[in-house]
């Protein structure tokens, strides 16, 4: 699916892979630009200084590390500390965000992505308009745990509303646009409404152009904006819901010739959970 | 007939075949195979030559096509039969944004579902959709009939000029200058005509309603004429 996909977006690409949970542990996805030196010994200067026994998963430039729940924060901490040039893409129970700058299908194949499995995925390859081509600044975003967004549009009201978010605590990597949307809706389900009424909410709150596709532990939801020029695709079948920018994305999935395969409406929220 | 598998060969040479052909050429009946959603499918032909593709394409199908006729056996992306001249396209399934655009002539005919904008600022092709149509359809409509056996979206028919639009089921809400209009006995003549070019027996004209131009935007307005 990614694959077909280049040609829409060939500078950069990234996933959010929803895994198998490992009862009373998090996964924080960590990526450095000096893999080789960063995760060396991150594991071990990272546990010893939370006291707690880490375990670190190499991919690329990329690393996965699981560590026990009630630990998760003050191993976020450390590693702000102690490796300065480490970056957090995204923590959960099941995520791992793997997102860099580069042709799709070489960034799939350094991640080893077709060797990966789980209840739901979300890819995406990027064209950058509204902000520069960069690991951070490529999809998925990831503001909350478990969280992941991915944007085709642009917003027009994101520096606003990232003053104001920022207001209430919530944090930034980049200047980009997309960013600010995931962080909203994190901040709309961080006040107590579920993916589908924090979706709603967004139409009230964000400005511009968007189709969304926006991943939670337990499932997915899409948003397109009321005018809806940025085209989406789904495909329901009694074993999955598959989502494409246009139906190419698509052609290639099992049983695809009996889908029901269909536009979602405008300014309307779509959402599924397991 | 000739057959073109796609995952055989590349589009650029189907579209490069279809493009030989004249008017008077022999071979009339082509069909494509393995489709795959791929983009720009048999368009600007320019013969009389009829192309059923057995499957669903992307982007662009049959665009600015001329005296050819199209059919899609599955469903379109965004744009299908844009800018068509003459001819004819007919889509199974449904066929997403944009269908039909700014089209000169012709007749295009969805027989599912057409998404937003069908027909936008259409200048005299003839769209016959057996489903609904989404919502800015017909926007800045030049000439030409828009008929919808279903329901249309969300402002329909905003800033329309001279094109006629035909529809059964319910409108959400019409664009500005946008108005239902009488049906007159020849608007019931054109759209029994229009309905039996796409091969529709079922229905009868008396269930349509006719929206058009209310003329009262600045377009129309005669003490705007000096501005120019």
């Amino acid at each position: 699916m990614l694959a077909t996909m280049c040609e829409r977006g060939p500078d950069s690409a990234g996933f959010a892979v929803y895994g198998a949970p490992n009862s009373g542990k998090v996964k924080i996805t960590l990526q450095s630009p000096s893999a080789e030196a960063d995760f060396a010994d991150l594991a071990k200067t990272v546990g010893k200084a939370i006291g707690a026994d880490l375990k670190l998963d190499v991919k690329s430039s990329h690393a996965i590390l699981t560590c026990p729940a009630d630990k998760a924060e003050e191993a976020r901490k450390a590693v702000r500390e102690k490796f300065p040039s480490v970056r957090i893409m995204g923590a959960g129970d099941v995520i791992e965000i793997y997102k860099e700058v580069g042709y799709p299908t070489d960034v799939a194949k350094r991640f080893d992505l077709a060797k990966m499995s789980g209840t739901h995925a979300i890819g995406h390859t990027r064209m950058a308009t509204e902000s520069a081509v960069t690991t951070l600044g490529a999809h998925p975003f990831s503001t909350g745990p478990d969280q992941c967004l991915v944007h085709n549009g642009s917003l027009s009201n994101h520096n606003n509303l990232r003053r104001d978010l920022k207001h209430d605590g919530m944090t930034f990597e980049t200047q980009n646009d997309s960013e600010v949307a995931a962080a909203y809706l994190t901040w709309r389900m961080n006040q107590g409404l579920n993916l589908g009424q924090a979706l709603e909410k967004s139409l009230d709150d964000l400005d511009g152009f968007f189709t969304f596709v926006v991943g939670t532990k337990n499932g997915f939801g899409v948003l397109r904006d009321p005018i809806a020029c940025k085209p989406a695709v789904l495909a329901e079948t009694d074993d999955y819901v598959a989502f494409g920018s246009e139906y190419r994305a698509l052609a290639g999935l099992p049983g695809i010739e009996n889908a029901k395969v269909w536009e979602p409406e405008p300014a309307t929220v779509y959402f599924w959970e397991r | 007939m000739r057959s073109i598998d796609l995952t055989k060969t590349p589009l650029r040479e189907l579209n490069a075949s279809l493009h030989e052909q004249k008017d008077g050429t022999n071979e009339t009946e082509w069909e494509v195979l393995n489709p795959r959603g791929q983009h720009a499918i048999a368009v600007g032909l320019d013969a009389p030559v009829t192309v059923t593709v057995r499957g669903s394409v992307g982007y662009y199908v049959a665009g600015m096509n001329k005296h050819a006729t199209v059919i899609v056996e599955g469903s379109a992306g965004p744009g299908a039969a844009e800018n068509m001249m003459s001819g004819k396209v007919i889509v199974r399934g449904d066929a997403s944004q944009y269908a039909g655009a700014t089209g000169r002539g012709g007749l295009l005919v969805i027989e599912g579902n057409a998404s937003s904008r069908c027909g936008i600022s259409m200048k005299g092709i003839d769209i016959v959709v057996k489903g609904n149509i989404g919502h800015m359809s017909a926007f800045m409509a030049q000439s030409g009939s828009l008929v919808v056996l279903g329901n249309a979206g969300d402002a329909l028919g905003d800033s329309i000029y001279e094109a006629r639009l035909y529809v059964r089921g319910s409108v959400k809400s019409l664009g500005a200058d946008c108005i239902e209009k009488e049906m007159r006995p020849e608007h019931h003549e054109a759209l029994a005509a229009l309905l039996a070019k796409a091969g529709v027996t079922d229905v009868k004209t008396s269930e349509f309603k006719r929206y058009g131009s209310a003329r009262k935007l600045y377009t129309f307005n005669i003490d705007n004429a000096d501005a120019y």
